[in-house]
């Protein structure tokens, strides 16, 4: 564009949302808090599988690495942890699945004629629900490990 | 965008088949994973993480294969996620690159390292 | 006396006149900045009479004959046909001239330019590149292998189920409010955007195409379909019910074989026509 000075200036105009436009989940309704939820646990599991991978490496050094590793994870914060790993965890795989079913577009509806209001049919409540479910399961899942672990067995 | 007909660039892979490798990895790490949670239903949370349990554990070779299996199959559906999260970040050529070599890079150390503890503690 | 208005979708009470010819005051927020422009990035405050069915584009009209004539905004048929005047009106994209000010439920109004279109200035933006990425899908009926037996003077048939299949694609006005709202468009400069891919759904759909193959190829690319992740949020905002979710969705399907485009009706018409004769 001519209007710009340079590169620089391009790209001070060029007004895109950026990283905040992925960070908001609030303004466009459940399937973009869904987008955003599976970015953010994905993440989470991702540097939680790295760290589980070198945590469990300790067996390697025997008896007493393992135990050492064991007091630094087997703790009231460890397991709060944890309970946060089972939460995503499940969300993040009962979303996923419901990802696989709608980006195949299965319960998105069919294409049909338009007519006022003109809401969409993709955003629909079957497909929806696929999000409430895993939020529940994963509030679930999170309260039956809080039991095993904090209620003791 | 792809499909230029003056573009004769070789691609090593069509991203349609990464993302069918995804979604495939996806589901086949939430099933090996389910696994190897639920075997907790077996020993008491207490008992299981002691060491004398998990080693014995991995020395049954389908624990072992199914320990092996998430670690590469969680291995490719979280770096390829992550793969996907940088390319969006930025599109210059010379960072492109760099996310392709530094994700392939992870998981191959994070597979190579995981495979070696499960072959030193499976004896 | 105050008089309550209550909104048929929002529930929020808001003094706002309830006939026709009453008026209230709004404070209309109006995005100032630009590429050379001084200062660079600030919002103009203008009070601007509103009565039960004033629209954005009213009040920003009104703002600029009577308040402030160098506002800068775009706007043209101001009944949603266009596209001409999409901008972010209170966070969300939206059409100024589809937009009562009744229905967003406060007395503030804050405009500002469509997000993810380079600035040109105050609430205008450039399409070119969201043009770009619109031709880039080549938008038009590509029918390399016509039958020989047919008319060559005379129409492509299809049946309304054929027509139906692409009818509420074809809707799109290119106004940008999907481009706006994608999380994806955000950073990634080279995906074409909700806009495009519907498009290209458009086009594979209409059994009067038959350039499938090279369709698919040309979005299925790592910054092509592969990077929508059903945030739908372009089908939130879309004021023509495209719904270009659910065209983007359905053209990955077909990318991944999942499902097959349906055999052209038109040779088997014809068939049972020559048939029937």
């Amino acid at each position: 564009m001519e209007a710009f000075k340079d590169k620089q200036d391009s790209n001070k105009w060029s007004n895109r949302e950026g990283l905040k436009g992925w960070l908001n989940p609030t303004r466009y309704g459940w399937e973009r808090l869904s987008y955003w939820l599976m970015r953010l646990t994905g993440l989470f599991l991702l540097l939680y599988f790295v760290g589980h991978v070198y945590e469990t490496s300790n067996l390697v050094g025997g008896l007493d690495a393992w135990n050492a590793m064991l007091e630094l994870t087997q703790t009231t914060y460890g397991h709060i942890f944890l309970i946060l790993v089972i939460g995503t965890s499940t969300f993040h795989s009962i979303n996923g699945i419901r990802l696989i079913f709608a980006e195949t577009a299965r319960g998105l509806g069919k294409p049909g004629r338009p007519d006022y209001p003109y809401e969409a049919g993709s955003l629909n409540n079957i497909q929806r629900s696929g999000i409430w479910v895993a939020l529940i399961l994963a509030a679930a899942a999170m309260l039956y490990g809080s039991s095993v672990l904090f209620g003791g067995e | 965008m792809a499909g230029n007909v003056q573009n004769t660039r070789r691609k090593f892979m069509r991203e349609s088949t990464v993302m069918k490798i995804h979604y495939v990895t996806g589901l086949a790490a939430l099933l090996t994973v389910a696994v190897h949670v639920m075997m907790r239903v077996i020993t008491p949370f207490s008992m299981s993480l002691e060491y004398e349990n998990v080693v014995a554990n991995y020395q049954n070779i389908l624990y072992s294969l199914l320990l092996e299996s998430i670690l590469i199959l969680v291995s490719i559906h979280g770096f390829n996620g992550l793969r996907v999260m940088l390319l969006e970040l930025r599109q210059d050529a010379r960072w492109e690159k760099f996310v392709m070599l530094f994700t392939l890079t992870a998981m191959l150390v994070v597979i190579g390292y995981g495979t070696r503890t499960i072959i030193i503690v499976s004896g | 006396m105050k008089r309550k208005f209550l909104l048929a979708r929002d529930t929020s009470e808001i003094n706002l006149p309830r006939a026709s010819d009453d008026t209230s005051d709004i404070v209309l927020n109006i995005y100032r900045g630009g590429p050379n422009q001084k200062p660079e990035n600030s919002y103009d405050s203008y009070h601007v009479p509103v009565s039960r069915w004033t629209t954005v584009l009213d009040a920003l009209i009104y703002a600029k004959e009577r308040l402030d004539s160098s506002v800068a905004i775009r706007y043209s048929c101001r009944m949603a046909s266009c596209g001409s005047c999409g901008m972010k009106i209170n966070g969300i994209p939206r059409l100024a001239c589809y937009t009562k000010i009744s229905e967003l439920g406060t007395h503030t109004i804050t405009c500002e330019p469509l997000p993810n279109f380079p600035l040109i200035r105050d609430l205008v933006t450039d399409f070119q590149e969201f043009f770009d990425h619109h031709k880039k899908i080549q938008p038009y009926i590509q029918n390399l292998h016509p039958d020989p037996g047919i008319d060559k003077l005379s129409e492509f048939e299809q049946t309304p189920q054929e027509v139906d299949e692409f009818l509420q694609f074809s809707y799109c006005i290119k106004c940008g409010l999907c481009y706006s709202a994608c999380p994806t468009v955000a950073t990634d400069t080279k995906f074409p955007g909700p806009q495009a891919l519907a498009q290209a759904y458009r086009y594979f759909a209409d059994s009067r195409d038959d350039a499938v193959e090279k369709r698919l190829s040309i979005i299925d690319d790592k910054h092509g379909i592969w990077r929508c992740h059903f945030a739908g949020s372009c089908s939130k905002v879309c004021p023509k019910g495209v719904d270009p979710a659910l065209g983007i969705q359905m053209l990955r399907s077909h990318l991944m074989s999942i499902t097959k485009k349906p055999k052209k009706r038109l040779a088997e018409l014809r068939e049972t026509s020559r048939e029937g004769s």
